[in-house]
């Protein structure tokens, strides 16, 4: 077996997102080796090369690839995936957006998100926003999967010393371009893989509210911070924070639900987190059923007290 | 310029669907079914450009059993122009659809596709991505806005961290996240005139696509369920078994 991880990077630095994708390879077994394309990319491609049990960083370094659009991406990483058994991507924004279009170049199937490997061609991935687990096996030539972040820890990095070698180029298709990116700046850690996990919801009632009342508990545990939809449809916090079946899968040590009553597609992102902490006026509410802990009331009594006894 | 909205008939997105004992897959007989709710942003969002002057007409299609009829009806309650329904009652996985969706497009001439980044049921992700490989058309994934302008289209996507704006040439295919809009209600006129909009069926053997699946399922399980919580008194009493019984601060 030959694996083939595509990085997620920004031509600076590796993503966390591929390590929990370099883990899943490693349950899959075999040869791993990390493509990065990017521009001008060689601090990403040097990160790559010290992640354990990578054989081979592959770079594929043009201006045209800086911005990593998909469809430049595509046509040369579907070229390179032919000779490998399993082509692995993490399902996150970027995966998601490559993987099927890489998968249907070379006219195979994409088990998308998978939560666990069961053999080297068979997947367990939810489907109904997480109500059911598929297990799934796939028949073609080359396995291109995408992996939910939150199911398998990220590898060791800092041990590895793969080799870097250069790759070929593909065709710049012109089609496509950036235009801006308005990425937020936070010190906060990933809400993909922080260890802790201060999620917001409605009944906040304001973006102000908001901020007064979820950051400071989340200063203080060093948490990431996460929404329901219907926090961000009001535009309490920015779109990325959504947690859910459409959102993110998040799966910390410690998630903390405020003012959220815990709809299906809500639990869909949190429920494989570890201990579950829901504070809520509603004791009908159906978080309750999947929380460890509950504390029925008032959340803006409640939440304060909480931050000032840590 | 023609838009092409593909549409997909699935379980209502407030059902909890029960998976099925001898565990073969999720027990939809007699289940609630409607529009996977991201195609009903995207019919809304061909439906705004038309009424914009930016298209000329809003064809909605889907692939599978003789009932997305009523999903295609639906499709034309809320503004589109006319439907296709590509009928078959095999199991459609994502590649499958794409294929049949890239046979449509061509046929019809469209410019532009718009679709749901994905669909409720088996939460994949892949058909506008894999239709806009198939085409060779340039795509925008997650959409939160889209300007259509002089043969392109200038996207936002919803991404980790932020936004950001791509600009395609045009033919292309968009899909749609939550944000993009707020999709409108169908008027009981409008249902009533969507009943004679024109709706065509086709045959997915008609369009020489192999659908046959690629992946096989093996198994379907209830995930593991959580151990039912216990309510606390107060704040302090929250704060020690966080400490002393989970040690998660």
């Amino acid at each position: 077996m030959s694996i083939l991880v595509i990085a997620e990077h920004d031509n600076q630095h590796i993503k966390s997102a591929t390590l929990n994708a370099v883990t899943a390879a490693k349950q899959i077994g075999g040869d791993i080796d990390i493509v990065v394309l990017g521009g001008d990319c060689a601090a990403a491609a040097a990160e790559a090369a010290k992640i354990d049990g990578v054989a081979r960083v592959r770079v594929i370094d043009a201006a045209h690839y800086k911005d990593q659009l998909a469809e430049n991406a595509a046509i040369i990483l579907a070229q390179m995936a032919g000779t490998y058994t399993h082509v692995l991507v993490a399902a996150t924004a970027f995966g998601k957006n490559l993987g099927p279009r890489v998968a249907a170049l070379l006219d195979v199937a994409q088990v998308s998100d998978i939560v666990a490997v069961k053999s080297p061609d068979t997947f367990v991935r939810p489907i109904y926003a997480g109500n059911a687990l598929a297990t799934v096996q796939s028949s073609d030539p080359v396995k291109l999967v995408t992996v939910r972040t939150a199911a398998f820890d990220a590898a060791p990095t800092g041990g590895g010393s793969a080799v870097v070698e250069n790759a070929p180029q593909g065709p710049d298709l012109g089609v496509s371009k950036l235009v801006s990116r308005e990425l937020a700046v936070s010190a906060r850690p990933e809400l993909g893989n922080a260890r802790v996990v201060v999620s917001g919801g409605r009944a906040l009632g304001s973006a102000d509210a908001f901020h007064a009342v979820v950051e400071p508990l989340a200063d203080k545990l060093g948490a990431a911070i996460g929404a329901s939809r219907a926090a961000v449809d009001a535009g309490y916090v920015p779109n990325d924070a959504q947690v859910g079946q459409t959102g993110k899968a998040v799966a910390p040590e410690l998630y903390i639900a405020i003012g959220i009553s815990g709809a299906i597609q809500h639990l869909a992102g949190m429920t494989e987190s570890k201990v579950i902490v829901a504070i809520n006026k509603d004791p009908d509410a159906p978080i309750f059923q999947v929380a460890n802990y509950g504390l029925v009331g008032d959340l803006f009594e409640l939440v304060p007290q909480l931050t000032a006894s840590l | 310029m023609k838009i092409l909205v593909p549409v997909k008939r699935v379980v209502d997105f407030n059902v909890k669907v029960r998976v099925k004992a001898d565990g073969t897959g999720v027990d939809l007989a007699n289940v609630k079914m409607a529009m996977n709710p991201f195609d009903e942003i995207a019919v809304e969002e061909a439906v705004r450009l038309r009424e914009g002057g930016l298209a000329s007409e809003v064809i909605a299609v889907s692939c599978g059993v003789t009932a997305a009829q009523d999903t295609l009806r639906t499709a034309m309650a809320v503004g589109a122009d006319r439907a296709v329904l590509v009928e078959t009652d095999a199991e459609l996985q994502p590649l499958a659809v794409a294929k049949l969706l890239r046979a449509v497009a061509e046929r019809e001439g469209v410019q532009l596709v718009v679709l749901g980044k994905q669909a409720i049921d088996d939460d994949a992700n892949q058909t506008g991505q894999m239709l806009s490989a198939l085409l060779g058309w340039p795509q925008a994934t997650f959409a939160s806005k889209v300007v259509v302008g002089d043969n392109k289209v200038t996207v936002t996507r919803e991404i980790d961290g932020g936004l950001e704006t791509i600009e395609l040439s045009l033919p292309a295919v968009v899909t749609v996240d939550l944000r993009l809009n707020e999709p409108r209600f169908a008027s009981l006129p409008n249902i009533m005139k969507a009943k004679k909009k024109p709706l065509d069926t086709l045959k997915a053997e008609e369009l020489g696509v192999d659908v046959a699946p690629r992946l096989k399922t093996l198994s379907v399980a209830e995930p593991p369920k959580r151990a039912g919580g216990v309510i606390l008194a107060n704040v302090a009493e929250l704060v020690s078994r966080l400490r002393d019984e989970a040690k998660v601060i």
